[in-house]
């Protein structure tokens, strides 16, 4: 069985989609305090990114971030406890499911406003290129985020000044509760962002390994000096804006037709087809990424709430 | 022999300059950021000759496009820079508020000390110049409303160089508030700079302390001159960090106590101050604490409309006087 990248990025799916599901779960249930915001049906394109990122590199992302933080390394018991926000979570109990950051492993933040993460991803990049670091700076958005005023000013900054930013968007359909192709004249991403002259290509968003080639490809010219790219990655949210929300703007029969390309299915299907892994052997992964996640929740049930001097730490740095 | 030129004292634009200069040059981290900051020299030439010295990887001209650059320079702080992000007029925040208020005050707290973000958004304000109501606002306290963010307003020259590189060195997201109708000002550079957060006594008094910031101290200090009582001027230099201590153990001293601002006088820093002393000294002053400010309507373009508008040199003597008179 090949360990990358195919099975690699399922494991990596497996383990976003356990996590996902655990964690809606956990909310609805009242142990997870705050707002919630899950990825479940877009695990391809953190996987695929995650994966053709190298190490140093950075990420921006969203409120919708878990998976991304997953995808590159963040510690799952770590972003547990910070769902649950106890001592011991990634940020102390103090950003929560939409602020988790974890510079070590190049995240520097999920954001909570949406547009955010571009303009941060561009600074991010141009620190890599005057500091001659080659490190490729991914921003992670929605297509929602694309009618903001930030999307277009930090595209266009990244092409003046030729930074490695490698633009993602997860066009997951949805801007919040509304149906995207109803908020602009111009649905395509691609076709937006080819105003400001620079690469841009779309992926079947649901297809770790077509992520996963596109974003190394892309991820290569940037670090050559040949960047930023954009990448629209066409996929769907399985669940609402927010955990709790009713969905009630969605058409009957959208979320079925989805389900049908879900992005682990697909990759499993590959994988089985091409003789690279059992379905045992996938039964096992998810059944493992389950356990880890169990495990991950059973000890932040376990863990204190954070010191109360903690909510004065940290405002200012000496 | 050839006659001595008569070297004139620097102007506070000609510290700021070399402010950015000194930080230019002893950090090679640091970057200047912002519109025509580079080709142009800034639109107050406050940036001029920078990147002809550094060069274009440290000097960038940016397009009017002020929520990128300054999204992009808290994003590059938070990954090794140490950027001085230029916005053009105070009032111009309004386009990009979110950098500020949302990434550079919260993301170290918020990542629990992981995130750095050393950046100065250097900005420049100043009513008084016909420059209309988009053009004259002084904001300094909606900055220092928002926790995570340090307020720094110099009002000397030297402070313009010192509070600069205090600013770039700090370790914290910064707001420089310049103020354009003190650029011309001449005077002295000083030798060992006061730190980042600790006010000044600029004038020496015993009947009522004033405390300002800013364009401000000028008219204070004028109105110390020509006032019949004794005035004790404090120039805050800092919002955030507010040195109280020294504040406190000034208005201890003459019971009495008078802020002025150029800021709108509602809701302004003026009233924090005055709410502070209050509580401290509620016992020992002898009379309560007054404010003068701009009255809460927008600067008009008429230039006599607008004189109107700012404390004067003769309200602040006035108000000192009455408050001397009061007890």
């Amino acid at each position: 069985m090949s360990t990358f990248p195919a099975a690699a990025l399922f494991a990596t799916m497996a383990v976003i989609r356990a996590f996902e599901t655990r964690v809606a779960e956990l909310y609805k249930a009242g142990e997870i305090p705050g707002f919630v915001h899950t990825s479940l049906g877009q695990e391809a394109v953190a996987a695929g990114v995650g994966a053709a990122l190298a190490p140093g590199d950075y990420v921006a992302t969203t409120h919708r971030g878990h998976g991304h933080c997953l995808a590159r390394g963040v510690d799952l018991d770590a972003m547990t406890a910070e769902l649950f926000a106890r001592e011991g979570g990634v940020c102390h109990g103090k950003g929560g499911s939409m602020h988790i950051a974890d510079p070590s492993k190049g995240v520097l933040g999920a954001n909570a406003i949406v547009g955010a993460s571009l303009p941060l991803g561009v600074g991010a990049g141009l620190s890599s290129k005057l500091l001659r670091q080659a490190r490729v700076s991914a921003a992670f958005f929605g297509e929602g985020a694309v009618n903001q005023g930030a999307f277009h000013e930090a595209v266009n900054l990244a092409a003046i000044w030729d930074l490695p930013v490698l633009f993602v968007c997860e066009n997951n359909v949805y801007a919040e509760f509304s149906d995207s192709r109803r908020m602009t004249r111009v649905p395509s991403v691609v076709e937006r962002t080819a105003a400001y002259g620079i690469d841009a290509e779309e992926v079947d968003g649901n297809d770790a390994e077509a992520v996963y080639a596109l974003a190394r490809r892309a991820a290569a010219l940037c670090r050559e000096g040949r960047g930023p790219f954009l990448i629209e990655a066409a996929t769907y949210r399985h669940h609402g804006h927010y955990e709790g929300d009713p969905q009630a703007y969605k058409p009957d029969d959208e979320a079925a037709a989805w389900r049908d390309r879900d992005p682990l299915s697909v990759t499993a299907q590959r994988l089985v087809e091409r003789g690279e892994a059992s379905q045992e052997e996938l039964d096992a992964i998810t059944a493992q990424a389950a356990e880890r996640v169990d495990a991950a929740v059973e000890r932040a049930r376990t863990l204190p709430a954070p010191d109360r001097d903690e909510a004065f730490a940290d405002v200012f740095g000496d | 022999m050839s006659s001595a030129t008569e070297v004139k004292p620097p102007r506070y634009i000609d510290a700021l300059g070399e402010g950015m200069a000194t930080a230019l040059e002893e950090d090679e981290r640091v970057v200047l950021i912002g519109i025509d900051v580079g080709a142009g020299g800034g639109i107050f030439r406050v940036t001029k000759g920078l990147l002809e010295r550094f060069g274009p990887d440290r000097v960038l001209d940016t397009p009017i496009s002020e929520m990128g650059f300054v999204g992009a320079a808290v994003g590059a702080a938070m990954t090794g820079l140490r950027p001085i992000v230029e916005i053009m007029f105070m009032d111009f925040v309004g386009v990009c508020l979110d950098p500020i208020l949302n990434q550079a005050a919260k993301l170290r707290y918020m990542s629990a000390g992981a995130l750095e973000i050393p950046v100065v958004f250097r900005m420049q304000t100043g009513a008084g110049r016909s420059a209309g109501a988009q053009h004259s606002q002084s904001l300094e306290a909606w900055f220092a409303h928002v926790p995570g963010l340090k307020v720094v307003m110099p009002a000397t020259v030297t402070d313009a160089r010192d509070l600069l590189l205090a600013s770039v060195r700090d370790p914290n997201p910064v707001v420089f508030v310049e103020n354009r109708r003190l650029y011309s000002m001449r005077g002295e550079l000083g030798e060992d700079p006061l730190p980042l957060g600790k006010a000044r006594v600029a004038r020496a008094g015993d009947d009522v302390t004033v405390v300002t910031w800013g364009q401000m101290l000028r008219a204070c200090l004028a109105a110390a001159d020509e006032c019949e009582v004794s005035l004790e001027v404090i120039d805050l230099r800092s919002l955030v960090p507010l040195d109280m201590e020294t504040v406190i153990e000034s208005a201890r001293r003459t019971g009495r106590l008078l802020v002025v601002h150029e800021a709108v006088q509602d809701f302004g820093a003026g009233a924090e101050i005055a709410a502070r002393v209050a509580d401290e000294l509620f016992d020992e002053l002898r009379t309560p604490v007054r404010r003068l400010g701009a009255p809460p309507v927008p600067f008009p373009f008429n230039p006599e409309l607008e004189s109107t508008l700012l404390p004067s040199t003769n309200a602040i003597a006035s108000a000192a006087q009455a408050l001397e008179k009061e007890g």
